[in-house]
């Protein structure tokens, strides 16, 4: 298989001397759909940002789909679409113009530019606002447009920082959805996103990047396995007074009606459910207290802090 | 890119550049006519029914050339200075950098829009003059080829003037402390002869005054300077403007970080 991205030794320092990328390594497969997770100021944007040329390399080099970023830029670029984190477009310029010209810009003869722009413009429900000014879009559309913007060469390698940032949850199970069918029809897609949720849902591998290193690089499927223990809350049926003990587990009782439970890996629920019925204790619901791969994220990245 | 998608890619930012002017043209093409219509008011038949001659011409056929020069070069630098620094501002200059165009084909991009709103403001300047005065060309090619080039200079000098800048003000600087000083001591109205011979020195090493002197030539078949110097000046300035922004483009000054 192709690799689709691929990473060595990228370092980048800012003018200020300040050390953002320390000699990164990073691979993403053909048609792989990847987290790249990382906390605020991690070196996430700064590596997409070199990996689409809006930012200079210290050094190190990116091939994309195998073509070199500095020897064959022009083949490299066509592979990429960015949607980036902020809002990048003329805020006068009407929406319809907007997708059409990136399609100039990458070469598309006008017509199959204005033909591809009526179909991801319709595609992202954006087709009735076509003739409107982009400011005068809501915040969700606007991010629709800058995918859609990102798709008009069709490009092998989708990069999304962040797309679903201040998005509600109705539009951002839309865009997953949208984004797990491009993935289907065979488009590589890298996410970075706050939201450990919609890595977990969407990605099958993940690179986690803290201060300017990568602390992880795996499938979150063996990223999870590695998970030792969950916490989980039960909503109780009827009112509880003393925390119940569990022999193997620790419990908390949040309040008369909410319980607490870690459940270590050696552990099964059926384990916690047969303490719960020998209690009397009855359960009306469960949920787990975190996101899984939040508490993992959480424990490599204070991991590297210590 | 192959050279049918960098034209592609050229007439893209060419065609952006037209609608936006087109779409702003109480501010683009309004503003330049009534000022120089002002001029020809005011400087042309006011006070120029009593200025007499100059240079052999009646006052208003004198700075006619001048005034229609003046508006191309402040058209042309003010269309990329304000366009180019608006779209680094926006970020919107983004989406060109993440494609496969070459820094080449955005310069050519912006300066041609930049010569296209100068030379469509000249034109109307050149009409409503024609209210004012009679013109005949006593050189075509001396008169197209000096207004293109001159263009194209004052366009180059705006992307890079817009290259540098960090802020609004940075843009006006250029404008008000550097273009319009040159431009109003240009020789647009008067003609250098009627200078003591230090500052009729002086006045030479003023870009602008080769310009407006060629074009005026082109016009009138007068002129204060050698025309062949006006060009092989304008051309040098050409080479050393845009070696300099693609150069600049080249490291991504301003706008990669």
């Amino acid at each position: 298989m192709t690799t689709a991205l691929s990473i060595r030794s990228l370092k980048k320092v800012y003018s200020n001397g300040f050390e953002a990328l320390k000699g990164i390594n990073l691979d993403v497969e053909e048609g792989d759909f990847f987290a790249l997770l990382g906390p605020n100021g991690a070196g996430k944007s700064t590596t997409i940002s070199v990996i689409c040329s809006l930012a200079l390399k210290s050094a190190g080099s990116i091939r994309i789909f195998e073509h070199d970023i500095d020897n064959d830029f022009s083949a490299a670029k066509k592979c990429i679409g960015i949607v980036p984190q902020e809002f990048n477009f003329n805020q006068f310029e009407k929406v319809y113009d907007i997708v059409a010209n990136q399609g100039g810009y990458f070469g598309l003869p006008r017509a199959l530019s204005e033909q591809r722009t009526e179909k991801y413009l319709k595609q992202l429900g954006l087709w009735d606002k076509r003739n409107d000014t982009s400011r005068s879009l809501s915040g969700g559309m606007k991010r629709r447009l800058m995918i859609a913007r990102a798709l008009i060469h069709e490009p092998k390698l989708l990069i999304l920082d962040e797309p679903t940032a201040g998005v509600d949850i109705e539009l951002r199970r839309s865009m997953w959805a949208f984004l797990k069918e491009i993935n289907a029809q065979g488009t590589t897609i890298i996410l970075t996103t706050h939201y450990l949720e919609e890595a977990e849902s969407l990605c099958r591998n993940i690179a986690i990047i803290d201060k300017g290193e990568i602390v992880e690089h795996t499938s979150i499927k063996s990223l999870l396995q590695r998970l030792d223990k969950e916490t989980l809350i039960f909503d109780l049926k009827n009112e509880l007074t003393a925390t119940p003990v569990f022999e193997k587990c620790e419990s908390t009782l949040i309040d008369s009606f909410t319980l607490e439970v870690v459940v270590s890996k050696e552990h099964s629920l059926n384990y916690v459910f047969g303490c719960l019925n020998e209690q009397g204790i009855q359960v009306t619901s469960m949920r787990n207290k975190s996101n899984r791969l939040e508490e993992l994220f959480l424990s490599l990245v204070e991991n590297d802090k210590g | 890119m192959t050279l049918q998608e960098q034209w592609i890619a050229l007439s893209t930012i060419i065609r952006k550049e037209i609608v936006r002017f087109m779409r702003i043209w109480v501010q683009t093409l309004i503003p330049p006519v009534i000022t120089v219509t002002l001029y020809f008011v005011i400087f042309g038949k006011l006070i120029g029914s009593r200025i007499g001659e100059m240079g052999g011409f009646s006052y208003v056929e004198f700075v006619v050339p001048g005034l229609i020069m003046m508006s191309i070069i402040t058209n042309s630098y003010g269309n990329v200075v304000s366009s180019f620094f608006s779209v680094k501002f926006q970020k919107s200059i983004e989406e060109v950098l993440v494609s496969p165009t070459p820094n080449y084909i955005i310069l050519f991009g912006y300066v041609f829009g930049g010569v296209i709103r100068g030379l469509l403001v000249g034109i109307i300047v050149t009409a409503v003059s024609l209210f004012f005065t009679t013109l005949t060309i006593n050189n075509l090619p001396v008169t197209i080829g000096i207004v293109i080039l001159t263009a194209i200079v004052f366009s180059l000098a705006g992307f890079f003037n817009a290259l540098f800048a960090r802020n609004f003000d940075d843009i006006s600087i250029i404008p008000t402390f550097v273009l319009t000083p040159l431009t109003y001591l240009g020789g647009v109205f008067y003609s250098i002869k009627l200078l003591p011979e230090f500052w009729q020195g002086v006045s030479q090493l003023n870009p602008v005054l080769y310009m407006v002197n060629a074009f005026r030539y082109g016009i009138l078949g007068t002129s204060d300077i050698n025309v062949t110097s006006a060009f092989i000046g304008v051309m040098v300035f050409i080479v050393i403007l845009s070696s300099a922004c693609l150069y600049l483009l080249s490291h991504g000054t301003r706008l990669r970080s």
